[in-house]
């Protein structure tokens, strides 16, 4: 088990350094994130109660969109050189490769939204920081069912020429339950209200989102590895 | 002991078999040039043996275990047509990585032994990206054998290499082989192979030609095992 968790860190922190270096995937997801957020204040009026109640939703688009730019490099950044067949073929398990990039994932998307919250509070006048730390466990959350979607199907359309596109195509469907709930529940904490029961059924819907998935795509990245 | 065994390996394309009806056993300690023409069928065999593809039909077992099984893969070293490193990670953090991953225990000290014995320690520190081809060949070859395998898949490990990088090739050949390495190398560089080779395979459009002893006529004469077993 401390061998598993030991690639799974070497992994992450193999991608992470990659990605310092490149910086390929947080640049042109940043940017993206911050013209959209840009844009979406231009349409709609940042001082109008009807933007603050959607705003939780314009986030997770925003977050939903960039997020896909920095998951389509998870895999593609293996190609160049044929280093995914060197995994592969490591005594690495899919398990433990897949956490690896899971996790590298999970730091630079928590990184991007953490990085546009302040920009979104500035551009929809919203005090985003009155419920900051329960806001920030349902960004994990959230984040966390979009990286394991993200990761998995990164994966599997890692040789696909259309990647690009079918990334978005097979993951937005999938994360629709995981997208209503961190919508709601952002909208809700943006505006100051704190958790209530109402409120916590749609985290638990979360919690077991990321429960289910990530269990179901340990259980499978090894068939989606070598086949 | 055999190390390798392959029974009836089929793999199929579509409806193209690229291999057909496979079965081939490697004894512990040899070393075994699998040849062919392009589009023989070798890349795919060598592809089924390292666990990176799955055969049609058909069964593989090394070191007497399942291929995808990671203590067999401990065990086994591979050099693909890629280089497999990294090209934003320096000489050194790519061989430490895989040291890593490999388990050893020491893989700071290791990666620096493999850069000494490739003569790359000079640039341990510099950009894959900015090494030259042959600096990079070496390091992939520092790469695969980092973790002393005991058996070896090389895929056409000869093609496109610098001297200096042939020659670090060979040497860390025969040391592999005198420590009891098992080596399986498909290759066109038939002189160079038959040298270090112990067997010959030849394999005619997917299908097991010949497996057998390296005889002394394959030495002298490069397109023997072709003229004598080849397809027209």
């Amino acid at each position: 088990m401390t061998e598993f968790f030991r690639q799974s860190l070497s992994i992450t922190v193999k991608d992470l350094r990659l990605e310092m270096r490149s910086k390929e995937a947080l640049n042109a997801s940043l940017s993206f994130a911050l013209v959209i957020l840009l844009l979406f204040s231009f349409a709609f009026d940042p001082s109008s109660e009807h933007t603050r109640e959607i705003s939780g939703g314009l986030l997770w688009l925003v977050f939903a969109f960039a997020g896909v730019l920095v998951l389509n490099r998870s895999f593609a950044r293996e190609l160049p050189n044929d280093c995914l067949e060197a995994l592969v073929a490591s005594p690495v398990s899919g398990a433990a490769l897949f956490l690896g990039k899971a996790l590298a994932n999970f730091i630079l998307l928590m990184a991007l939204e953490l990085l546009c919250l302040p920009v979104f509070g500035i551009f929809y006048n919203v005090n985003w920081t009155a419920q900051f730390w329960n806001l920030l466990l349902v960004l994990a959350l959230a984040t966390w069912g979009l990286t394991v979607i993200g990761t998995t199907f990164s994966a599997l359309t890692v040789n696909l020429r259309l990647r690009e596109l079918m990334l978005p195509v097979l993951v937005y469907p999938m994360m629709i339950p995981a997208l209503m709930a961190a919508m709601e529940l952002t909208t809700h904490l943006i505006a100051g209200q704190p958790l209530s029961a109402d409120l916590w059924l749609w985290l638990r819907l979360l919690i077991g989102f990321d429960i289910i998935f990530t269990a179901l795509a340990l259980a499978l990245i090894e068939v989606v590895l070598v086949s | 002991m055999n190390v390798v065994t392959a029974n009836g390996l089929w793999k199929f394309f579509g409806d193209y078999p690229a291999l057909r009806d496979i079965n081939f056993e490697v004894e512990s300690g040899a070393c075994h040039a699998v040849l062919g023409r392009n589009g023989a069928g070798k890349t795919t065999l060598l592809r089924i043996l390292a666990g990176l593809s799955k055969a049609t039909r058909g069964d593989v077992r090394i070191l007497g275990g399942d291929i995808r099984h990671p203590d067999t893969r401990r065990r086994i070293g591979i050099l693909g047509h890629g280089i497999a490193i990294y090209d934003e990670l320096s000489a050194i953090e790519n061989l430490r990585l895989f040291a890593r991953l490999y388990g050893l225990p020491h893989p700071d000290r290791s990666a620096q032994e493999w850069l000494e014995l490739t003569g790359l320690k000079h640039v341990s520190d510099g950009l894959v990206r900015e090494f030259s081809r042959g600096m990079r060949q070496r390091l992939a070859i520092a790469r695969a054998f980092i973790h002393t395998p005991d058996v070896l898949l090389l895929d056409e490990p000869f093609t496109a290499l610098d001297d200096r990088a042939m020659a670090v090739l060979q040497n860390l050949l025969r040391r592999e082989l005198n420590r009891g390495c098992t080596v399986l190398m498909s290759t066109h560089q038939i002189r160079e192979a038959m040298e270090l080779a112990t067997h010959a395979v030849l394999i005619n459009r997917g299908r097991l030609a010949y497996a057998g002893l390296r005889t002394a006529e394959m030495l002298s004469d490069p397109n023997w095992l072709y003229k004598n077993y080849g397809d027209s």
